[in-house]
């Protein structure tokens, strides 16, 4: 009698969701923005004000946004990994100083070392909004046509660079522009 | 010291559970009378600890005992004594031990009112109930422990939730958890009768009284949680569709079918697995909402503690207790003979499809609930469903169910003719379609959903008293006669009545309200619809633990005042967050709900959000009306009747209107 064992089932069915969805966090929200192009913004660069940058300079290449302020503890913790990712040459890293004192930000890069191809300066913050910032450090990662195909909250470790970032990298380097 | 009686009490109600889960296990299989015999008293000691511990952690609160960290984190000496009290359920570890309590006061129930049951057969039935004691006292003994101390004891405490400061809410939890708990014991009885593999229609009959309890105080826990998130969350609406809410809902809705189910195997002896099934379900879905709440698996407003340890603690025992309880099914169920046969054409027949949708209904907002942890377990993503999947499913399900209402009523049980109810089904029909668009001509507007709604409520309505006429079809409605009928066939039409009620509730609530937010000065006014809202400001308060801001909000309608309205914003001093109290003016068909926003400017301005609430109230007085239902129900005499069962065939088959 075959029917008599579908609610058991069914109930080991919904166990093993339920011990899946234990392990993970409920509180993760994942960026309406994974799958759009990013948006565009054309802000003053850090090192060299007149200049502007925007994501179209970018185009045709893969590279990390990374946005931070200099008075955040995320931020320093993830700075010798993102330094030690920008001297392995795989991807360009673009710092966003979100809502920062230009003052400030300069002199930790002098200090601890500059990770970062460009900096560019987000005083207002406006641009935060527009990548939907809610707590520094926030990665994002654009694909070759400008799309953002992953975003990660909070400090960036070994675990997430090597595990994660790098082997994505390393695909959507192999996707057509 | 009281804290350590407490916790004394705990372990020693652990023990009697484990005397009372194992002992009479091994009596059962070997016959040992002495064994068997150990159940009643070890049951008996089991609630006197539990009593015992509980009324320490009372005094804790009562008398600030910042020592013990529960305490400190959630009370302090400003907060009044009544809540001092609730607050022992306010948070993780008080809840548990209020729910270790409730199965204890089940427990102890089911040991005075069981004279009519065979000593082995209760032995079993404790055994299960102590199985699952076992478990909640051994969850809140290493992972939640109420008693704990700390080593510095804080001077102040920091405060009951303020959202739980609510009379509503102190008295919400108690009753919730009545109702889910009592569950348990339908479980206990459908698992201590497929373990002994007799699965007759006296354990339906048994269990059928302790349902139905469970189900008021489901029925009523849930309605007060609804009026408090009303009153109280200030949004407006009554039902939300949160995981937490569902978790109340879903055992609602199974313990509904198994209450049904329960009538056709206590009066035809069929059906005898599905209820089983059924009493597995409703208990396993109370045990999941415990899951749901205290796991954090979910995010949710009410979950205001989580764990995700404390959550894998509950999903093994969910494993145990759940999977055990199917497994057993698995093997027992295909023995089991249904003796009642039943042509299509039947009221069995009307109930199975009612249960059937009632179960569908479950799991879909079971489905809906878990959704985003299933859509995260498979990769794609996180989506959750809201309140539109909800309402489309309620709706859906909710208009066969409500037909199947009025023809379960008044066919006949075993066999029917259609050519009998035709007619009469007809033309109630087509009185409920016109009383239905005669009722839309009064709203402001016309709506397919309302028609819809409206014509559901009068065919409940129009059926149900048909029904309810056809026992005295050959003979006069004397007093005599009405005191003849059984209390259980006046619970059935008044609990369906209330159906009605609540039917009409919905529909034009969900239709009709409006809502505005509005920026006003002192003196300005906002006109909605026929009611004039005058703002004459706000001024600031001070209560026992909270200080604020209570406006003044007067509503006029053609020149004549009907409402003064003041609206509250209050800060309470141990916690930033400010809370609404929002002003109801409270009517039978419309309430007018005025919440205070945020102050605009020195002018005195405030943002307000204004509700004009249609017949809101009838959807907790359907409820109750249909908890009322349930009592009458319940005081039938034929549940106190001794040990030897008067064949049902004779009576049931005589009065086609018989109580389901």
């Amino acid at each position: 009698m075959l029917k008599y064992i579908v609610p058991l089932v069914l109930f080991v069915v919904l166990i093993v969701f339920l011990a899946i969805g234990l392990q993970n966090d409920p509180r993760y929200i994942p960026s309406p923005l994974i799958a759009k192009v990013a948006p565009a913004f054309s802000l003053p660069r850090l090192y060299a004000p007149d200049a502007k940058f925007g994501p179209d300079l970018l185009k045709g290449k893969v590279w990390l946004l990374n946005a931070w302020t200099s008075d955040c503890r995320g931020c320093r913790a993830e700075h010798p990994y993102l330094l030690e990712l920008a001297s392995q040459d795989i991807v360009s890293l673009v710092g966003l100083n979100y809502r920062d004192s230009n003052q400030l930000a300069k002199s930790l890069l002098d200090q601890t070392g500059n990770p970062y191809r460009i900096v560019v300066t987000d005083n207002s913050g406006s641009v935060g909004i527009d990548y939907g910032i809610y707590a520094v450090p926030e990665t994002f990662l654009i694909d070759r046509k400008g799309v953002i195909r992953y975003k990660y909250i909070g400090p960036l470790g070994p675990d997430e660079i090597y595990g994660t970032l790098v082997p994505l990298i390393k695909r959507l380097k192999q996707e057509p522009a | 010291m009281i804290p350590e009686l407490g916790q004394f009490a705990l372990i020693v109600a652990l023990i009697c559970a484990f005397i009372q889960a194992v002992l009479p296990l091994i009596g059962s299989f070997t016959r040992i009378p002495n064994l068997i015999a150990v159940a009643k008293p070890a049951a008996q000691a089991q609630f006197l600890a539990l009593s015992v511990a509980f009324a320490c952690l009372v005094y804790a609160f009562v008398t600030h005992d910042f020592s013990v960290a529960y305490v400190a984190q959630n009370s302090n000496t400003a907060l009044p004594l009544i809540y001092r009290v609730s607050a022992v359920w306010g948070a993780h570890e008080g809840s548990l031990l209020l729910w270790a309590l409730t199965l204890g006061i089940w427990t102890f129930a089911v040991t005075i009112f069981s004279r009519q049951i065979p000593s082995i057969m209760l032995a079993r039935v404790l055994s299960v109930m102590g199985w699952i004691s076992i478990g909640f006292l051994l969850f809140m003994i290493i992972t939640s422990n109420p008693f704990e101390r700390l080593l510095t004891v804080p001077t102040q405490g920091k405060d009951l939730n303020p959202l739980l400061q609510d009379f509503g809410l102190a008295i919400h939890p108690p009753m919730l958890y009545i109702g889910y708990v009592g569950f348990s014991v339908a479980f206990a009885f459908a698992i201590a009768a497929m373990w002994s593999g007799r699965l007759d229609a006296a354990w339906a009959r048994w269990s059928r009284p302790w349902t139905n309890v469970a189900w008021i105080f489901l029925t009523l826990g849930i309605t007060l949680g609804s009026w408090w998130a009303y009153y109280e969350l200030g949004w407006g609406g009554w039902w939300f569709w949160d995981p937490v809410e569902n978790a109340s809902l879903m055992p609602w809705i199974v313990g509904t079918a198994l209450v049904h189910s329960l009538a056709v195997t206590d009066k035809r002896s069929s059906f005898k697995a599905w209820t089983a099934l059924l009493a597995i379900f409703a208990f396993s879905l109370s045990l999941l909402g415990t899951f749901l709440v205290r796991s954090g698996v979910l995010v949710s407003v009410h979950s205001f503690a989580s764990d995700p340890e404390r959550g894998l603690f509950i999903l093994v025992f969910l494993v145990l207790v759940v999977g055990s309880s199917l497994l057993l099914y698995a093997t027992r169920a295909p023995l089991i003979k249904s003796h009642g046969h039943f042509a299509l054409f039947s009221r069995e027949t009307a109930l199975l499809l009612n249960n059937v949708i009632l179960v569908v209904l479950a799991i879909s907002i079971l489905g809906g609930t878990l959704f985003p942890i299933i859509t995260v377990a498979l990769e794609l993503g996180k989506y959750s469903v809201g309140a539109p999947y909800f309402n489309f499913i309620f709706v859906l399900l909710g208009t066969p169910l409500a037909l199947l209402l009025g023809f379960g009523q008044f066919t006949r049980w075993k066999q029917d003719n259609f050519e009998r109810i035709v007619r009469p089904a007809s033309i109630q029909i087509v009185i409920s379609i016109i009383l239905g668009g005669l009722t839309i001509l009064l709203m402001p507007h016309f709506s397919v959903y309302a028609l819809l709604g409206m014509v559901l409520a009068w065919w409940v309505a129009i059926s149900t008293v048909y029904s309810f006429l056809q026992r005295f079809k050959n003979k006069s409605i004397s007093l005599s006669a009405l005191g003849k009928t059984p209390p259980s066939y006046y619970g059935t039409h008044i609990a369906h009545l209330g159906v009605m009620i609540f039917c009409i509730g919905i529909t034009i609530t969900s239709i009709y309200s409006s809502k505005k937010d509005v920026l006003l000065k002192p003196g300005d006014s906002y006109q909605m619809s026929e009611f004039s809202y005058r703002f004459e400001g706000a001024k600031p308060i001070v209560g026992p633990n909270y200080r604020g801001y209570e406006g003044l909000v007067i509503v006029t309608k053609n020149e004549k005042i009907i409402a003064e309205m003041k609206p509250q914003k209050r800060i309470y001093f141990s916690q930033q967050n400010p809370m609404t109290e929002a002003a109801i003016d409270a009517g039978v068909t419309r309430d007018l709900f005025v919440a205070l926003g945020e102050q605009r400017g020195a002018e005195g301005a405030w943002t307000l959000r204004l509700y004009y609430k249609p017949f809101i109230r009838w959807i907790w007085f359907g409820a109750v009306i249909m908890a009322l239902g349930g009592m009458i129900a319940t005081f039938d005499k034929r549940y106190r009747r001794a040990k030897k069962r008067v064949a049902v065939k004779a009576t049931a088959s005589a009065a086609p209107g018989a109580p389901a």
